[in-house]
């Protein structure tokens, strides 16, 4: 009988692991490793990031849900992947170290006939000097709170008249997820509109886009009253609504107690002065290592420099203007190993979707592809639908695909809360990877490309807030609620 | 790096030429109403669910 081992219960984990449950039958194993003993809604973090939600609200324990659902679930980081055994087995095995409980530090070989890796990312707060001091993040729920408790403290400082500098933007010059650093000024700006210290408030936006709205997929082009307008229109009207300024183009290289370093792509060096500041951190892959059945470290082979899993993408290195849709994987399947596979931001991209950019002095400055919610839960799925077929027919093929370059995604930017007076941009693009060969004129299909604000946007992010959690409770009929 | 627009403090804001914001647009009166309106947002929100579930059909095998 199968045994599939999913590490990591993130989005595209927690995923897999329910798609593959439900799939299989109870002689078949499956086992998540997490070193996590909760499952978090990450789009709500940025409310508990301005205080409107508490952690308990975005997160739930793993634990009684694998139960539930026959999950073998080992709270455990797993710590090198042997996909060709060793010496002693010719079973692919994964070593992980227990983080909690009684067998905390204790390490254990997990045999497996299939892995898929979901681990994620590493929050890279390293890579740029005195980030993780002295700014703060939204990443998790633990650190959207405690950015929460430090908002409060400038919010009080304004309520006694003193004026305030917030600075919210990227805080790497690779850094990616601007959409959530997005949604975090907006509701900040918000917030501190319905406080009525707007005028006490002086509100920043710094990014490592070339123009606003790129959001590491290049930009997009919507249809908007009828016109066909570039997200960087788009963007900048919402920042110019909300009296945000703008830094573009920037490079946070350092950062000191109320001060920011960074370079531009004319490879100028400027400071920025702030009293609250939340920078993503660029991202890595978790640093799992690959090794062979002689115990050879084979790290390079199976994953990308940025330790993200290589799989049945096109890696050949190629300029800009060379870069294909068709470079990107589709079935997420291991370049290396038949029976391994990458989901989620675990996966090493192609190269990005924003034209690579660097200053005179050398300095990387442009987006890496964003990662969102939903394509890392359709990925999820496919992976499991994929693993699921091969158990149940005995044949080696994928019937299911899901590139990026060819399904769709929505990201609903929250930009304040309230059932009435709160709002959020609703932006859909199909395909998420632009296709210039397919859509020579826009990218994309034009059609499924949207972006409207309004309240309604609001609504539908609270609604999605409640619905996945209830699918990732795995609660009756869950698996109706689509990816 | 330029100033651009900033609320003085007695009333509204003013926009300072060829900063970088002067070049955004700003919605109207008229747009700023269709956001809060509950009639347009009923229908925007279905409308706007029923797109996001057609991207969800078409996107994957």
């Amino acid at each position: 009988m199968a045994k599939i081992v999913v590490l990591g219960a993130g989005v595209s984990g927690h995923t897999a692991v329910s798609y593959l449950r439900k799939g299989l039958s109870k002689e078949h194993e499956v086992v998540m490793v997490s070193p996590n003993s909760n499952y978090q809604w990450v789009p709500s973090n940025i409310w508990v990031g301005v205080g409107l939600m508490t952690p308990d609200q975005v997160k739930f324990k793993l634990a009684p849900i694998y139960k539930k659902m026959g999950v073998v679930y080992k709270q455990a980081l797993g710590v090198s992947i042997h996909p060709e055994g060793d010496q002693e087995t010719t079973s692919g095995y994964v070593t992980i170290k227990y983080v909690d409980g009684d067998k905390k530090g204790q390490e254990e070989k997990v045999t497996y006939d299939y892995l898929v890796n979901a681990t994620g990312p590493k929050l890279n707060f390293e890579a740029t000097e005195g980030l993780r001091e002295h700014s703060n993040s939204v990443c998790t729920y633990g650190h959207a709170a405690h950015a929460w408790t430090n908002l409060e403290e400038a919010y009080k400082k304004m309520e006694n008249g003193e004026k305030q500098t917030f600075l919210i933007g990227t805080g790497h010059g690779l850094a990616t997820c601007q959409g959530a650093a997005f949604e975090y000024v907006l509701n900040i700006a918000f917030e501190i509109h319905k406080r009525k210290l707007s005028h006490l408030a002086d509100i920043w936006w710094i990014s490592n886009e070339y123009e606003l709205g790129d959001f590491g997929m290049g930009g997009a082009f919507i249809k908007r009253n009828g016109y066909v307008t570039p997200t960087k229109i788009f963007t900048e009207s919402i920042l110019k609504e909300y009296g945000i300024r703008w830094i573009k183009r920037a490079a946070v290289q350092k950062l000191e107690k109320g001060k920011v370093y960074y370079e531009n792509l004319r490879g100028e060096k400027h400071t920025k002065e702030f009293d609250f500041s939340m920078l993503i951190p660029g991202f890595a892959g978790v640093g799992i290592t690959a090794i062979d059945k002689n115990g050879q470290d084979i790290s390079d082979k199976v994953f990308a420099a940025n330790t993200m899993m290589k799989v049945d993408a096109d890696y050949t290195p190629k300029p800009y203007e060379e870069w294909k849709a068709s470079d990107w994987p589709k079935i997420y399947q291991s370049s290396s190993y038949d029976n391994v596979y990458a989901a989620g931001i675990a996966f090493a991209p192609p190269h990005g979707m924003s034209k690579p950019m660097t200053s005179p002095n050398g300095t990387k400055i442009f987006p890496t592809p964003p990662r969102t919610g939903m394509p890392s839960g359709v990925i999820g799925k496919v992976v499991a639908e994929n693993i699921i077929h091969q158990i149940k027919t005995g044949k080696k093929d994928h019937p299911h695909e899901a590139s990026m370059a060819t399904m769709g995604a929505a990201c609903i930017v929250s930009a304040g809360y309230g059932l009435f007076k709160g709002k959020a941009a609703v932006m859909t693009v199909r395909p998420i990877v632009q296709d210039w060969e397919k859509y020579p004129k826009w990218g994309r299909n034009l059609s499924d490309t949207v972006g409207v604000v309004g309240t309604a946007g609001h609504w539908m992010k609270l609604f999605m807030h409640y619905m996945f959690l209830y699918k990732a409770k795995a609660k009756p009929f869950w698996w109706l609620i689509p990816e | 790096m330029s100033t651009q627009t900033r609320k003085n403090t007695k009333s509204k804001a003013i926009t300072k030429p060829y900063s970088n914001m002067s070049y955004a647009t700003e919605p109207g009166a008229f747009v700023r109403f269709t956001r809060w309106c509950m009639i347009n947002q009923i229908y925007q929100f279905f409308r706007l669910n029923i797109k996001v579930m057609s991207i969800v059909l078409k996107g994957h095998s």
